[in-house]
């Protein structure tokens, strides 16, 4: 073969090599995209996590409560656990466990007192009992402590009342019932349902399954008095008198599960954006129930956003009506008016209508000084509070006494059934968030994921992770907090605004760069190459035709 | 979906208390007033004024009770620890020469600007923050109000009002015909007030009165590279001179030379006793240029300063960049003297529109001007210009490295001749058509 040949195969052979072994490792190098790791695999664990929500309880018997050689066998622990059918594809298993013990001398002490309060009042403890936990008394079967009729009575605080039985099945029976009696207090289908709202298919629509607000660090709750006609009302309202008496110690017992902010305004010349109908029987007007989803969307544009904080915002609407439309009475579907004269909207606030006693009117002349009355309008506006915020009434078991609400208006096992459902809702929206970035992040290879975002979702994979082990393991208030910090870390990963970076380089302008430059190069080398390995094959053909 | 309340209210009991202490008197009040003007060539001015009054201590945080007070505003005072916040959206231009000096001058566009407390300590942040927030509350584009085109404040003109007048507005006497809408007498039956006003047109030799200080600005020059930019303050006092505070705040792109800065009144040069430079970062802030210039009585002062126009970076011109690039108005503060004496009132019980123009000396009075925004010609570039290098840079690699690697690669061998042939069939055609032998 001449030299020539040679030389020049040789040369297409080294500008092949200089191209594919120089040029497309730099090339490669130079315009990949800074990604930093991410661990998927936990991630995509996540959505098969079980969450295992434990309550310990503890159970104390008195004296009389259970036959004489059951009592020689305490104290031990009995669990009793049982999975929690909701469609979602993390398994929610529910378990008690119950620690028997026998009661101590002040215990039997208080036991033995007249009534239920008075017991209460002595077994007070001195330090606060962990959130998420509970104490059930079992006492005899014949004690006084309760009514007659009576099995079981729930206190405010985390302790309840159990008869017992003198049976040979003792424990088991009074097992059901403690059971029974402590999943009123924590855990029940309907409270995560109605937690996975969101997340849950909708299958039906029912009227009583109202969506709790959503989980959230803060809220900032509007006090607003609306008066449309001043010049017939001269409305005046202590609001601030109302809020320190009210207000601010249910919010502080609600401390636990949010910072709240509390404001109040008053809007003049701010109407409904119905027409009341008059209704001659009764001489009144009234708001129909269809109409009331109306009322709402033209009085928000005068509420005034919330300038100061990114909380969500629950209006409380008072209002006033006006001289020529009053009274004016809020009919529910039967067309009887409702008694206290106010409705919600679930997630918004609600509202209440205050009707001006036509006493005021006589021989005044306008406009007449109202005075609010703020124990009726605060009533009405807490009540709403609780149903907003999902503490709607337990589901007692049958002959079970409730006791009487504390004066804050909270039960203490109100705010950890809040918490409990807090926390799953949480860690439901974790991990969605969680794993919806992964998709994303997995699907669209240019984006750039910084390292700052990479830390946020290793942090939250973690928190995930440790309020899962918390609530396994019976700390509610510590679970929450995780959880918490989940939701946070897992929104600012999400939210973050570096991830749209070069998100939307399109295609074409990307072979618009490359192919005047890689296309005259590549194309005599490929041609070259093609037709060494032609000659080649030829050649190898060759000689055996010869031999 | 709304529902309305059931009988749910048995797990409530509140005790009712009584005999707690009535609310205090609310402490915030409003005013309205509207002053009707008719202007010399025939326009009727109405000026509308709301103020609501409030003595309250809003740093406190925690629960807030507004009642005339607007909830957002008070809401921002209190979080960003602001002493004085100044709003102002404008459209249009106010023509001080020809309908005279208005009751508030605002610039073209939106102006804000703002005091914060002492216990701020991150002012920038604050600043960003508060304008994103107003620009969500007013649905305007505040936060383009960035650091490229803010100025940090250090010497303040203006005292704080304590009198005002009520028969000598302007440094002229006018009369003003005041309605107090509460009077029953005035309106009884009907709930509309009605005015007419007849005035008679001033003779045509019979100039509208000049008002004692206006201005005017321009750029002049040819050309995308230079220009100069000029100021024009005119003082019609017949007598008085007295400082004007000149404010420019000017783009960076638009890069000035200080040492071109001339200002010159009546032919003479004229020093001004105070100047503050501040000059541009790129892209970070803008010139800050602040003097006090003394007018001379019944003059015409020039200040011009010449500039050169820079090349910006291919992304930051706007979408329609032969539109130009605005410039914002200076401002213009000054204490004018007053022609009459006048005598101070107690400004609750006078109208409020006295308000508008608070005083400090016996015979001056404080005016604030703003001049007209500016629209300024950058140099553009060709924005073909990557499509022409992609052309360029494939030609150039195709056509160079081709007959490189040609050049390295090609071999000559001998080739036999073959008959027939498509190529050989059409050549032989042409050379036929030709006169040429056939191959």
């Amino acid at each position: 073969m001449p030299s020539e040949v040679v030389r020049g195969k040789r040369a297409a052979l080294f500008f092949a090599a200089v191209a594919i072994v120089l040029g497309l490792p730099l090339w490669w190098k130079t315009t990949e995209t800074y990604r930093a790791s991410l661990p998927y695999s936990q991630i995509s664990g996540l959505n098969a996590l079980q969450l295992r929500l434990m309550v310990p309880v503890t159970v104390v018997f008195a004296r009389e409560s259970v036959p004489l050689d059951d009592q020689e066998k305490l104290p031990f622990t009995v669990v009793h656990e049982r999975e929690i059918p909701l469609k979602y594809k993390m398994k929610i298993k529910c378990r008690f466990q119950k620690a028997y013990r026998r009661a101590l001398d002040h215990e039997e002490e208080a036991l033995s007192s007249g009534s239920v309060q008075e017991a209460e009042a002595m077994l007070d403890e001195p330090q606060e009992q962990a959130e998420g936990s509970l104490t059930v008394y079992v006492i005899s079967e014949h004690s006084s402590l309760l009514p007659q009729d009576m099995m079981s009575y729930i206190g405010p605080k985390r302790t309840a009342v159990v008869r017992g039985i003198m049976h040979r099945e003792a424990f088991n029976i009074i097992g059901r019932r403690i059971v029974q009696v402590a999943q009123a207090m924590s855990l029940t289908e309907d409270v995560l349902a109605a937690a996975l709202a969101d997340h849950l298919p909708e299958d039906k629509w029912s009227a009583e399954k109202r969506r709790p607000l959503k989980s959230s660090l803060g809220y900032e709750i509007t006090f607003s008095l609306l008066n449309p006609d001043p010049k017939s009302h001269d409305v005046h309202w202590d609001i601030e008198g109302a809020v320190r008496r009210y207000v601010q110690p249910f919010l502080n017992a609600l401390s636990a599960a949010g910072n709240f902010s509390v404001d109040s305004q008053i809007l003049y010349y701010a109407m409904l954006g119905v027409n009341p109908r008059f209704d001659s029987a009764s001489s009144s007007y009234y708001l129909d129930m269809h109409n009331l989803p109306h009322v709402i969307n033209p009085v928000e544009s005068r509420l005034g956003s919330s300038a100061a904080s990114l909380y969500p915002v629950l209006n409380f609407l008072l209002y006033v009506p006006e001289l020529a439309h009053s009274p004016l009475y809020i009919q529910d579907k039967d067309g009887a008016p409702v008694a206290t004269n106010a409705f919600h909207s679930p997630r918004w606030g609600g509202i209440m209508v205050y009707n001006v006693d036509s006493k005021t009117y006589n021989a005044s002349v306008l406009p007449v000084r109202v005075k609010v009355d703020m124990v009726r309008v605060m009533e009405v506006f807490l009540a709403q509070l609780r149903l907003l915020f999902g503490i709607a009434q337990p589901q007692v078991p049958p002959k079970c006494l409730l006791s009487g609400p504390k004066s804050e208006g909270l039960m203490t096992w109100e705010l950890d059934r809040l918490l409990w459902a807090r926390s799953v809702e949480n860690l439901a929206t974790a991990t969605t968030t969680l794993t919806s970035l992964a998709q994303l992040l997995g699907k669209i290879s240019n984006i750039v994921i910084k390292d700052d975002v990479a830390s946020e979702v290793y942090r939250a994979v973690a928190a995930v992770q440790k309020s899962a082990e918390e609530l396994a393991s019976g700390h509610l208030a510590s679970a929450f907090v995780a959880s918490q910090e989940a939701v946070t870390s897992s929104e600012r990963a999400f939210f973050d605004p570096s991830l749209l970076h070069l998100l939307y380089f399109p295609d074409d302008q990307k072979f618009a760069i490359y192919i005047p430059l890689f296309l005259p190069m590549a194309v005599p080398i490929l041609l070259s190459l093609v037709k060494i390995f032609l000659e080649t094959h030829k050649s190898w053909k060759k000689p055996e035709k010869t031999d | 979906m709304a529902a309305a309340m059931p009988l749910a209210l048995l797990v409530l009991l509140l005790l009712g208390r009584k005999g707690w202490c009535l609310a205090e008197p609310p402490r915030d009040s409003l005013r309205e007033e509207l002053v009707i003007t008719p202007l010399p060539s025939g326009d009727v001015a109405a000026t509308f004024q709301f103020r609501t009054r409030w003595d309250s201590e809003l740093q406190r945080e925690g629960v807030s009770h507004y009642r005339l007070f607007p909830k957002a505003l008070g809401q921002l005072i209190s979080k960003y620890s602001l002493r004085e916040l100044h709003l102002s959206f404008t459209q249009g231009f106010w023509r001080t020469r020809y309908w005279g000096p208005p009751f508030l001058q605002a610039p073209s566009g939106a102006e804000l600007w703002v005091w914060f407390q002492d216990t701020v300590t991150d002012v920038d942040k604050s600043w960003k923050e508060l304008s994103n927030v107003l620009s969500g509350i007013f649905c305007a584009s505040l936060n383009f109000i960035d650091s490229t085109n803010t100025d940090n404040e250090t010497l303040e003109v203006n005292p704080p009002p304590t009198t005002t007048y009520q028969d000598v507005i302007l440094g002229t006497r006018k009369i003003y015909a005041i309605y107090d809408l509460f009077d029953t007498a005035m309106i009884n039956n009907s709930r509309n007030l009605n005015i007419q006003l007849k005035w008679k047109r001033p003779p045509e030799n019979e100039a509208p009165p000049v008002p004692f200080l206006h201005a005017q600005r321009y750029v002049s020059g040819y050309g995308l590279q230079k220009g100069e930019l000029s100021t024009l303050l005119y003082n019609t006092h017949p007598y008085r001179a007295f400082p004007v505070l000149l404010l420019d705040t000017v783009p960076w792109y638009l890069r000035l030379y200080v040492h071109t800065l001339t200002i010159t009144s009546k032919g003479k040069e004229n020093k001004p006793s105070y100047i503050h430079y501040q000059p541009a970062q790129d892209r970070l802030q803008p010139h800050l240029l602040e003097m006090l210039i003394q007018l001379p009585a019944n003059s015409v002062t020039k200040v011009s300063i010449q500039f050169e126009r820079a090349l910006l970076k291919w992304t930051e011109y706007t979408p329609d960049p032969n539109h130009g690039f605005y410039v914002s108005p200076s401002v213009l503060s000054a204490l004018v003297p007053s022609v009459v004496a006048a005598k101070p009132v107690d400004w609750e019980e006078s109208p409020l529109f006295n308000s508008l123009f608070p005083v400090s000396d016996g015979s001056n009075y404080f005016v604030r001007l703003y001049t007209e925004p500016l629209l300024v010609n950058l140099p553009t570039p060709d924005f073909s210009m990557p499509y022409n290098v992609i052309c360029l840079t494939c030609t150039v690699v195709a056509v160079c490295y081709g007959s490189f690697y040609n050049l390295l690669t090609r071999t000559f061998h001998i080739e036999e001749p073959r008959t027939g042939g498509l190529a050989k069939r059409l050549a032989n055609l042409i050379r036929r058509a030709r006169g040429v032998p056939p191959l």
